[in-house]
């Protein structure tokens, strides 16, 4: 594992700052963790500035305010503002909901780049469902806010078995409303999506059909919209190049200042995550335990330990292969050449049952009631 | 797509061209992404800035490096960022 002193380390790149774990929606597939409720600490607007200022000068520059849902912040313009004094090109991203075309100038005034809005289907019914608030209307009308005052128009669109079929009509919102880039992000499954991932996976047919008519729609609009498509991994051969690496590239940082190498870390055992109160960005990113746990390749096991792709895909994620395999040092069971690849078939094979059976249990939303359970 | 030679040059209002002094680059910022520029690219695209077109851009950086023959590679270039969205013509 970690610790080895050959690995050159690279700066940080990307910071995510989660500012709160509050939202007034209840996506069943959120990435937060299940056991949110229980890290309801904030840090102050102040930590928040440090953490901006400590992390731009060690060479981040893309920066994503996300949550939970930002907009619940009171002080997000100071920190735009900050953040834009700093040089960083900043992302929000947005539910929408909350969102008035008053504070859409005032963000913009305070120097914000870009927001992306997330809705979660074409029709108002299914996206109040899955959302678990009445939302529809008020998001399409912040995407037509956010195109109206000149920022890059960024939908989102998580997809799963509830709306897959839905996809024509996303494509075709997503062009009615202007966008300027459309993220059509198949489930990933942690958090929430984990829990409820029998209820979530579309069949492989389902994937198929959703790819295809998505493919022969990016050709189409190829001039004026950009579509990243993020791919279902469950039915790839090879695992995703899961943060560009370890402690590469992106630092996460939780609402209570919690400094996480990926969004999903916390719930990894015996990283001893370090918090933004006790040290400094570059301490965490430079001399830390989590930091440098799966930092190069001397942490890992076969058969990435002699495969000629380990470069590549890094052994994929350490989330999925703790979540799936109980040891967070195996192979992403996503290669078909872990020994544990028979899970992800047997996870396909148990989510195509649900799929096909009529008594399907419900979804479980993310609010804090039921974040009381875990 | 590819460059009008008429028209006036303007860069994105969708993307932001900025120095990184951590990385020693100018860079395209863009939602979620950047790319790194080389130097030669980075000053075509300084001088899109919506006040020239194709020649006055060559003239220009020919008078800046004291040389000429570079217009073949300033078309490639602008195409490319074109194609690209980093700059636009009417
Ligand atoms: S995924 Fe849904 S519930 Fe989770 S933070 Fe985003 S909008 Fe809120
Ligand atoms: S064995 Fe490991 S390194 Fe090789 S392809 Fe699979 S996940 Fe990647």
């Amino acid at each position: 594992m970690a610790g080895s002193n050959k690995i050159k380390i690279t700066p940080p790149r990307w910071l995510l700052a989660e500012l709160t774990y509050k939202c007034p929606l209840q996506c069943p597939y959120c990435s937060n963790p299940l056991d949110y409720s229980k890290h309801n600490a904030e840090i102050s607007t102040e930590d928040w500035k440090r953490v901006l200022s400590e992390a731009r000068k060690m060479g981040a520059v893309q920066l994503g305010f996300s949550g939970g849902e930002p907009l619940v912040r009171p002080d997000l313009p100071e920190l735009v503002k900050h953040a834009r004094d700093l040089g960083y090109y900043s992302n929000l991203i947005t539910s929408g909901y909350g969102l008035t075309e008053e504070k859409i100038l005032q963000l913009k005034e305070a120097g914000l780049d870009h927001i992306q809005v997330s809705i979660q289907a074409s029709t108002q019914d299914l996206n109040d469902h899955i959302a678990g608030t009445e939302s529809f209307q008020s998001k399409k009308e912040v995407a037509r806010l956010v195109k109206k005052h000149g920022y890059p128009m960024v939908l989102c669109v998580v997809i799963h078995r509830e709306n897959i079929h839905q996809m024509p009509e996303i494509l075709a919102m997503a062009e009615e409303l202007g966008a300027d880039y459309l993220e059509l992000a198949n489930t990933q499954y942690y958090g929430w999506a984990h829990a409820n991932r029998d209820l979530l996976m579309p069949t492989k047919e389902q994937y198929e059909k959703a790819e295809k008519i998505a493919q022969d729609f990016k050709e189409k609009v190829v001039d004026k919209m950009k579509i990243y498509y993020v791919i279902p991994d469950f039915h790839e051969k090879r695992p995703k190049a899961c943060m560009n690496g370890w402690g590469t590239t992106f630092l996460t940082i939780a609402p209570d200042g919690v400094a996480l190498p990926c969004h999903s870390a916390r719930e990894l055992p015996g990283l001893d995550c370090p918090n933004v109160n006790d040290s400094s960005i570059s301490e965490i990113w430079n001399e830390s335990k989590a930091f440098n746990f799966f930092r190069g390749t001397e942490w890992m096991k076969e058969p990435c330990a002699s495969c000629d792709e380990k470069e590549k895909d890094f052994g994929g994620c350490r989330c999925q292969a703790y979540l799936l395999t109980g040891d967070m040092h195996n192979t992403d069971p996503v290669c078909d050449k872990s020994p544990d690849n028979h899970v992800i078939q047997e996870a396909i094979a148990s989510a195509r049952e649900s799929a096909l059976s009529d008594g399907e249990k419900p979804l479980i939303f993310r609010n804090s009631k039921n974040s009381k359970n875990f | 797509m590819s460059i009008n030679p008429e028209q006036i040059i303007h860069f994105s209002p969708l993307h932001r061209l900025q120095w990184e002094e951590a990385q020693q680059k100018d860079v395209i910022l863009y939602p979620e992404g950047m790319v790194e520029l080389n130097q030669s690219s980075a000053e075509i695209l300084k001088l899109c800035d919506g006040s020239r077109a194709l020649n006055d851009i060559v003239a220009d950086l020919e008078e800046k490096f004291s040389t000429t023959g570079l217009k073949n590679d300033i078309i490639a270039f602008l195409d490319v960022a074109l194609q690209n969205g980093w700059i636009k013509q009417d």
